[in-house]
C-alpha cells in the first residue's frame, strides 16, 4: 500500500515535468540514456552480455545444447527465450513462477530475433529429426530502472553475435561460429501526457499510459512490435513511435553491436 | 528461409477473398444463462465463446485495487480447438495474450465506478483458425456490454498480415502459418484509438503503415456488426416483454 502512494506521487511528478517539456533526469524526449555493452562476461555460457542502459542492468546468457527437434520442424534448430525478474532486481519483483510481465518480456525479445530470421535455424540442424542445436537465451534482470525490454533485447542480440557452438563438448566437428544474418534492435517509447518519450526511466514507465516496443533491422524493416499498458494511441502517435524506433535502433546498432 | 508457398492466385487468396476482405463474422449475444453477459462469435472458422462475471468481489483480496475495479481476462484454448491437441491450462502464449487483451479494454471500461471489485472476462476458443485473439476481443467486447459493464465504447479487433509479399486483412491459419508477418490490433472505432498492437514477422515501415490503415478500416466494419448484434438482442428482449404484457 505504502509503495502505491509513493508511485502515485512520482507519477504526478513525472507527468508534471513532461507537461513542461522536461524529464526527471534532464534528458530530452528523444534522448536515450547512456548504454554499455560488455560481452563474454560468463565463461560457462556459449554467449553472454551485460547491458546497462543508464542504471538499468540486465545480464543475458546463452547456452547451446544438443537436443531433439520439434516434430513439426525436424530439420530446424530450436531457440528458447526465458526471462527471470529475480527479486534482487527490484522491490516489486517477487520470487515464484514467471508472471505475465516476465513472459511478455521473453516473448517480445524472442519475437524480434525470430522475426528478423537473424539465426538460420536450418544451420542448427545436425541430423534431421534426431539431433539439433538448442539455443537457450536466458535473460536475468539485475537492476530495474526502467526499459527492461530494450536492455533484454540488446543483451540477447549482443550475446548471439559472439556465440560459440560447443562442438568439442559433444565430440562433433564443424563451424564453431554461427553467422548472424541480421541485427534486430528493440527501441521502446512511451506516451505521457500526449508526448512521446524514448527509453523510459522506471518512473516514466509507471507514469506512461502506453508503451510501444519497436524491433527493427539493419535495413529498416520491422521484425516485431508490442504495445503494452492501459492507454490508447492514435495512428499518428504510433507512426512517430515507429519512426523514432527505427532511427534509434540504427544509432544503437552502429555504436554497440 | 521459409519456402514460398503460393497463397495468392490471380489476385485472390486461397479462400477466394480479396486482400482487404474480412472473413464471415457471425455474432450471437446473451447465449449463456449463468453468466452476467455473454457472446458467441465466429470469425471464419474461429469459434469463440466469451462470458463476463461481475463486477463482484475481487479474489484474491491482495489483488484488489482500492481505487478502481480490476479486470481479470482469461484467454483459453480448448484442448480440441487445434490440429494437435493443446495441453489444457494456461501456457506462456495464453498468459501473454490474456495480458494484451485485458489492456485492450483498460481504456474503455469505467473501472473507477467499482473500487475493490473484479470484472472477470473469460474467453474460450472452441475452434481455432488464426486471429483467435482478435475474435476473442470482439466477443469479449459484446459480452461486457451484455453484462451492463459501464464502458465508454466497444472495442473492435482484427489482424493484418503479409503473405506472398502482399499486405492482406484477417489471415486464416494457412496464411498465418506460411505468411511473412502477422499484426493484430484492437481499436476504439469511434475515436480511432488503438488499444492493442502486436506484430511478428517482418515488414517494412511502409507496409506497416498501410497494414495499420487497413486494419483500422476493418475495425469500423466490425464495430458496426457488434452494434447491430447488440441492438438485435435488445430489440428481441423488448419485443418479448411487450408480448407478455
Amino acid at each position: 500500500m505504502g509503495l502505491e502512494i509513493v508511485n502515485d506521487v512520482r507519477t504526478d511528478y513525472v507527468c508534471d515535468l513532461v507537461r513542461n517539456g522536461k524529464r526527471e533526469d534532464g534528458r530530452g524526449f528523444r534522448e536515450y540514456r547512456d548504454i554499455s555493452v560488455e560481452r563474454d562476461v560468463i565463461k560457462r555460457a556459449e554467449g553472454s552480455a551485460r547491458v546497462k542502459i543508464g542504471d538499468t542492468e540486465v545480464l543475458v546468457g546463452v547456452k547451446v545444447e544438443l537436443g531433439t527437434p520439434f516434430p513439426d520442424t525436424p530439420d530446424k534448430g530450436v531457440i528458447i527465450t526465458n526471462a527471470e525478474l529475480v527479486p534482487l532486481a527490484s522491490p516489486e519483483f517477487e520470487s515464484g513462477p514467471p508472471n505475465e510481465n516476465s513472459i511478455q518480456l521473453a516473448r517480445v525479445v524472442d519475437r524480434g530475433i525470430r522475426g528478423s530470421e537473424t539465426i538460420d535455424l536450418d544451420k542448427l540442424c545436425i541430423e534431421e529429426g534426431e539431433k539439433v542445436w538448442m539455443v537457450f537465451i536466458d535473460i536475468h534482470v539485475l537492476d530495474n530502472n526502467g526499459n527492461l525490454m530494450d536492455a533484454a533485447a540488446l543483451g540477447a542480440i549482443a550475446s548471439l553475435l559472439n556465440l560459440r557452438i560447443p562442438n568439442e563438448r559433444y565430440g562433433l566437428t564443424g563451424e564453431n561460429t554461427l553467422p548472424m544474418r541480421d541485427i534486430p534492435v528493440a527501441v521502446t517509447t512511451v506516451e505521457i501526457e500526449g508526448n512521446i518519450l524514448v527509453d523510459p526511466s522506471f518512473d516514466e514507465g509507471n507514469a506512461a499510459a502506453s508503451s510501444v516496443t519497436v524491433i527493427s533491422n539493419a535495413d529498416g524493416t520491422l521484425s516485431g512490435m508490442q504495445k503494452s499498458g492501459s492507454g490508447g494511441l492514435k495512428e499518428a502517435q504510433i507512426a512517430e513511435m515507429v519512426e523514432i524506433g527505427i532511427e534509434k535502433a540504427g544509432e544503437i546498432r552502429g555504436k554497440y553491436l | 528461409m521459409k519456402e514460398e508457398i503460393e497463397l495468392i492466385k490471380e489476385g485472390k487468396r486461397l479462400d477466394g477473398r480479396g486482400f482487404d476482405e474480412l472473413r464471415r463474422i457471425k455474432i450471437e449475444v446473451g447465449v449463456l444463462k449463468r453468466a452476467d453477459g455473454s457472446c458467441y462469435l465466429e470469425l471464419g472458422d474461429n469459434k469463440v465463446m466469451a462470458a463476463v462475471y461481475g463486477p463482484r468481489e475481487m479474489h484474491p483480496r491482495h489483488a484488489q485495487d482500492a481505487k478502481m475495479a480490476v479486470i481479470k481476462f482469461r484467454y483459453n484454448m480448448a484442448p480440441f480447438s487445434t490440429d494437435d491437441r493443446k495441453r489444457p491450462g494456461p501456457d506462456r502464449r495464453s498468459v501473454e495474450i490474456s495480458k494484451v487483451c485485458r489492456e485492450a479494454f483498460d481504456p474503455v471500461i469505467i473501472r473507477e465506478l467499482y473500487p475493490k471489485m473484479g470484472i472477470e472476462v473469460y474467453v474460450e476458443l472452441l475452434q481455432s483458425d488464426a486471429g483467435t485473439r482478435t475474435a476473442g476481443i470482439n466477443a469479449a467486447s459484446i459480452a461486457l456490454a451484455d453484462a451492463g459493464i459501464p464502458m465508454k465504447d466497444l472495442v473492435s479487433s482484427i489482424a493484418v498480415g503479409k503473405i506472398n509479399g502482399e499486405v492482406v486483412l484477417d489471415l486464416n491459419a494457412a496464411e498465418d502459418n506460411n505468411g511473412e508477418a502477422d499484426m493484430p490490433i484492437a481499436m476504439i472505432a469511434r475515436t480511432n484509438t488503438i488499444t492493442a498492437l502486436q506484430m511478428d514477422g517482418r515488414m517494412t515501415q511502409e507496409e506497416f503503415g498501410r497494414g495499420l490503415k487497413l486494419a483500422m478500416g476493418a475495425c469500423h466494419q466490425i464495430y458496426e456488426l457488434q452494434r447491430a448484434a447488440l441492438i438485435t438482442r435488445y430489440n428481441q428482449n423488448y419485443e418479448s416483454k411487450r408480448e407478455e404484457k
